[in-house]
């Protein structure tokens, strides 16, 4: 990429960052709420209705990082990639499922997080206090690689290099959208969200219509990605190697039963007016999906555009620097960096909740107001961010990555004890928590096992080896262990939920 | 209890476990053949399935309703 800066470009992109910036400060009032109660600044007093909840949890759980980072996936390995695409397809029959459930019963009895639930329904502090540790722990990794989405289009800009230069963007960004999310809560993400999504919308479907045409069209795309991964050899192709199925499969499955488990999907579900616009919402989420796998050609089309980059995860600027006239250069990158800005908001905004619900709540200050508790919130919405920045800047980059990748392994975890607990299984509290425990343990020795993180681990079965996403087996680990103890410990009943909290009633 | 929403989806919501066995057996789209519009099958019938499983809860949406 080239060092010179590209003025075009970074006045379009300025434009547009200045825009949203306005809308976050405004979106204080929008919908108008007390914002000193929590679930009114961290889930806008769930009075999102389908459209807005569908632009929040599409700009939530397809992030900047997504953009950023699937491309660059299959720029290297070609069709292994694709686990994007079965992954965001086989999330939603989960979801439709699934959340409604939570959404009713989180609705009645005011809870603001998972481990909210996990606690009312099973009465244990200590799976509640693993609830929100785990989803704290898995969400901050995914707040500090928004930013190297970030980091990696404002390099694009011409700040490149090492040093405060490259830096000073990024800080700057970083404050605007610290400031707003304390102000506005999580009605600024809502909001920028509109403006995000259509943004991005509009930058791949024109990279989808203009680039094909410039590279000979798809088949040739297609041709040349073939040519270069049969000249490149190893575990790399347009369709998977034999060895690549299970992991891929795994993968797929894997990454769609821990989508919704994170804070930040969580809290955009929570946040919606009804269950019914839960539901409605897994139907329409989807078309997000066909937008994720366009995106996943541009790995493609950089191979046959003869992108040639030092890091993978630059093929997506490079290629639209290499393509686009400027102005677009500066509309596409500002896209993607405010594609980082509503997860990282969000994702600072589920990870407060839970600090402030299911760690200084109980253990630190059990009488705490309700005005105490949203300003303890959007405090710790800022301390988090600047732990995030402060990780990226000091050059754990891939240590970022590489706990991303656990998270997922870790946030799995807490599977078994919500949706269990969503039906109303006889499952025992404590059994769950070793359960937990033991998942949480094995799943992230199985990771390291090889020296470096991995997501996938090979187990030998019937003479033949596998290589399983860890998720996956530390998951089904977690739930042998949980079944085998709650047969030997019994039921407890400390439930503060009865069935019918769980069920959708008519909206008055 | 016998009419809450979910009993009265019934076997509908077996359904959704379509797109599981659709996209989890990877060996049954692992081909470039036949392609597309330049697409190879692993990839086109990856794209069908968003529309046709949008299309599954909608189905099941209604009756859940209904």
């Amino acid at each position: 990429m080239s060092s010179e800066i590209n003025w075009t470009a970074l006045i379009v992109f300025i434009l547009f960052f200045a825009l949203v910036t306005v809308l976050g400060f405004m979106a204080s009032r929008w919908k108008a709420g007390d914002l000193s109660q929590l679930h009114e600044w961290g889930l806008g007093g769930r009075r999102f209705g389908t459209w807005i909840t569908w632009f929040l949890v599409g700009g939530d759980f397809y992030t900047a990082y997504t953009v950023i980072a699937v491309p660059a996936l299959v720029f290297a390995t070609g069709a292994y990639g694709f686990f994007a695409l079965p992954y965001t397809i086989v999330v939603y029959p989960i979801v439709f499922t699934i959340m409604p459930r939570l959404w009713a019963v989180a609705r009645k009895h005011n809870y603001v997080t998972s481990a909210d639930f996990v606690e009312g329904r099973y009465g244990n502090h200590w799976l509640a206090l693993a609830v929100a540790f785990t989803g704290i722990l898995a969400t901050m990794p995914y707040i500090a690689l928004q930013l190297v989405g970030m980091q990696v289009v404002i390099a694009g800009l011409g700040f490149g290099g090492e040093g405060i230069q490259g830096e000073i963007p990024l800080i700057i960004a970083f404050i605007i959208l610290a400031l707003y999310t304390y102000a506005s809560g999580i009605r600024a993400p809502a909001m920028i969200a509109f403006v995000k999504d259509i943004m991005i919308y509009i930058v791949v479907f024109a990279a989808v219509a203009v680039i094909p045409l410039k590279l000979g069209g798809y088949a040739h795309v297609f041709q040349a990605a073939a040519d270069a991964f049969t000249a490149k050899g190893g575990n790399t192709g347009i369709t998977l190697k034999g060895a690549q199925m299970v992991p891929f499969a795994t993968l797929a499955l894997g990454s769609a039963m821990a989508a919704f488990m994170y804070p930040h999907t969580m809290t955009g579900v929570l946040s919606s007016s009804s269950g019914d616009v839960v539901r409605k919402n897994a139907m329409l989420l989807p078309a997000y999906t066909i937008l994720l796998g366009l995106i996943a050609m541009l790995g493609y089309m950089g191979i046959a555009a003869g992108i040639s980059v030092k890091s993978n995860t630059e093929v997506v600027p490079a290629l639209f620097q290499a393509i686009f006239p400027d102005w677009f250069v500066g509309f596409s990158f500002a896209a993607i960096a405010i594609g980082a800005l509503v997860p990282a908001a969000i994702m600072s905004i589920g990870a407060a909740n839970l600090f402030t619900r299911n760690i200084w709540k109980p253990y630190i200050d059990k009488n705490i107001s309700p005005e105490r508790e949203s300003a303890v919130a959007k405090l710790v919405s800022l301390v988090v961010k600047v732990g995030a920045l402060a990780f990226i800047l000091s050059g754990e980059t891939k240590f970022a990555i590489d706990l991303q990748l656990l998270g997922g392994v870790w946030i799995i975890q807490t599977f078994p004890a919500i949706v269990l607990g969503l039906y109303r299984t006889r499952f025992n509290s404590w059994a769950l928590l070793a359960g937990w425990a033991v998942g949480m343990v094995v799943g992230t020795w199985m990771a390291y096992s090889t020296g470096t993180p991995k997501p996938v681990y090979a187990i030998n079965f019937g003479g033949t080896t596998y290589s399983v996403y860890i998720g996956i087996l530390a998951g089904a680990l977690n739930f042998v262990v949980s079944v085998v103890l709650s047969f030997i410990l019994r039921g407890e009943a400390k439930d503060q939920t009865v069935a019918t909290d769980y069920e959708l009633h008519p909206q008055p | 209890m016998t009419d809450t929403p979910s009993r009265r989806a019934g076997h509908w919501q077996w359904l959704l476990l379509l797109p599981f066995v659709a996209l989890l057996w990877v060996p049954f789209y692992n081909d470039v053949e036949p392609s597309i519009g330049g697409f190879p099958f692993f990839y086109w019938y990856q794209f069908l399935w968003v529309p046709l499983t949008s299309l599954i809860i909608y189905v099941v949406y209604r009756r859940v309703k209904a």
